[in-house]
C-alpha cells in the first residue's frame, strides 16, 4: 500500500510538472514513427502516433459501442467495478464533476469499463448509472470480455501511465482517468481519486475540444 | 464570626465553581481528543465512500448529516460500523438499499469516529464514549 501511494505521488508530481509548461498543447503519448510519403512529387515526412485500436463493448442500455462511435470525439476512459469498496466511489464522485462540466457537449464522451463483467451485467450497469444520476449518452458504462478490457487498458489506454512510472503492473486498478483526443491518441492520465488532478483534466478536455477536427481516418 | 462564615461560604462556592469548571474542561478535553482522533479514522476508513464533506454519493451512498437518523439509531451506530449495514434505510427522505462493508475497528476507534461524525457535517450530538460503544456492541443483531 505504501509503495502504491508513493508511486502515485511520483506520478502526480510528474503530471503536475507536465501540465505547468505547455499550457495550450498537451503531450501525445505512446509510440510514434516517421512515415515518408510522396505528395505532389515531393516527399513529405509525417509522424504517425499510436492510437486506440478497434474495440467493441456493450453499454448500460445494451447498445453495442465500437471505436467508430468515438470518431471525432474527445473522451475520458476509466476502469472500475460496481462493487468496488475502495477507490471507486471517489472516482465516481470525481467523474461526476467531469460529467457535469461536459454532459451537453456533443463531442465529448466518458467510457467507464467494468473489470468485473461477470457481476456487472448490462442491467447491473444500468441500475448503477441510474443511482449515480447519469442518463443520456455522454457517459457509457461498458461491459465486455474481461481479456478485451484488460488488453485495451494495459496496451493502449495506460501507455501514458507506463511512460511516466517505474511502478510495475496493476495499472488497471489504480483509478486513472485517461484522456483521449479526437484522433484517438492518448493525451493525458490523471489520478481519478485526486480532486486537483480531476480539475486539471476538466481544463485539459476544453483544450482538446478546441483542437481542429481530424480528417476522416480510413 | 460572621466574617469567617462569609469567607467559608465564598471559598466553598469558589471550590465548587472550580470543580465544575475543571470537570467541564475535562470533558471538553476528552471530546476534543475523541474528535481529532475520529477525524483521522474518518479520513482513512470512511471518506472514500461518504465523502470529505459527509455528503455521500448520489443514490449509492447516504450522507452522514441526517441528525434525526443518527439520534434515533444512536445505539446501533457502533454495530453498523463494526459489522456493516445492509438493507433499506431512509436518509434525508431518500431511500438507500446498498451494502456497507464491516470495518475492523477497536471499540475506542469506533467511539472516536462516531464522535467525529456526530459533530461534523452539521450534526451536533455530543460525545460517544468507549464505554457506551462497548455496551452497544454487546447488543448487535
Ligand atoms: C465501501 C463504502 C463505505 C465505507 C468505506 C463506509 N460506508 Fe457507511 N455506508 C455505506 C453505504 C452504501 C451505506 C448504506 C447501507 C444501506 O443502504 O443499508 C452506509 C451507511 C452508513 C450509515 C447509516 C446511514 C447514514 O447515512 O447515516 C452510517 C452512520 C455510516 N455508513 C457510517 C460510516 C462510517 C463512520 C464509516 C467509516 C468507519 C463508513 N460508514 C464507511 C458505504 C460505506
Amino acid at each position: 500500500m505504501r509503495k502504491l501511494v508513493f508511486g502515485l505521488l511520483i506520478i502526480a508530481a510528474y503530471a503536475s510538472c507536465k501540465s505547468n509548461n505547455g499550457k495550450s498543447t498537451l503531450p501525445i503519448y505512446g509510440s510514434r514513427k516517421a512515415v515518408t510519403k510522396i505528395v505532389d512529387g515531393k516527399s513529405v515526412t509525417d509522424t504517425v502516433y499510436q492510437t486506440i485500436p478497434q474495440f467493441r463493448f456493450v453499454n448500460q442500455y445494451g447498445d453495442s459501442i465500437s471505436n467508430k462511435n468515438l470518431d471525432g470525439k474527445v473522451y475520458v476512459a476509466d476502469f472500475f467495478f460496481t462493487t468496488c469498496p475502495s477507490i471507486c466511489p471517489q472516482m465516481a464522485r470525481n467523474m461526476l464533476k467531469v460529467f457535469a462540466a461536459y454532459k451537453n457537449s456533443a463531442d465529448f464522451r466518458i467510457l467507464s469499463h467494468t473489470i468485473d463483467p461477470k457481476h456487472d451485467s448490462v442491467p447491473v450497469l444500468k441500475k448503477y448509472a441510474d443511482k449515480l444520476g447519469v442518463n443520456g449518452n455522454t457517459w457509457w458504462f461498458l461491459q465486455g470480455k474481461k481479456e478485451d478490457t484488460y488488453s485495451i487498458a494495459e496496451n493502449s489506454y495506460l501507455v501514458a501511465v507506463k511512460q511516466d512510472s517505474s511502478a510495475a503492473g496493476g495499472y488497471v486498478h489504480q483509478g486513472y482517468f485517461v484522456l483521449v483526443d479526437k484522433q484517438k491518441r492518448v493525451r493525458g492520465a490523471y489520478d481519478g481519486t485526486e480532486a486537483k488532478q480531476v480539475d486539471q483534466l476538466i481544463a485539459d478536455i476544453k483544450t482538446l475540444l478546441a483542437e481542429p477536427d481530424p480528417k476522416t481516418t480510413p | 464570626m460572621r466574617y469567617i462564615r462569609t469567607i467559608a461560604a465564598v471559598s466553598t462556592l469558589a471550590i465548587i465553581t472550580l470543580l465544575i469548571v475543571s470537570c467541564e474542561s475535562n470533558t471538553s478535553l476528552e471530546f476534543k481528543r475523541y474528535y481529532s482522533e475520529g477525524a483521522e479514522i474518518y479520513q482513512t476508513r470512511c471518506q472514500n465512500c461518504h465523502g470529505n464533506d459527509g455528503a455521500g454519493l448520489s443514490a449509492l451512498i447516504p450522507a452522514l448529516n441526517d441528525s434525526t437518523f443518527l439520534k434515533k439509531n444512536k445505539n446501533s451506530l457502533a454495530c453498523t460500523i463494526r459489522y456493516g449495514l445492509k438493507g433499506v434505510i431512509n436518509i434525508n427522505g431518500k431511500t438507500f438499499d446498498e451494502n456497507m462493508p464491516a470495518a475492523e475497528l477497536a471499540p475506542m476507534e469506533i467511539a472516536q469516529v462516531i464522535t467525529y461524525m456526530n459533530n461534523s457535517f452539521g450534526n451536533q450530538l455530543g460525545i460517544v464514549t468507549m464505554d457506551e460503544v462497548e455496551a452497544d456492541l454487546k447488543n448487535c443483531k
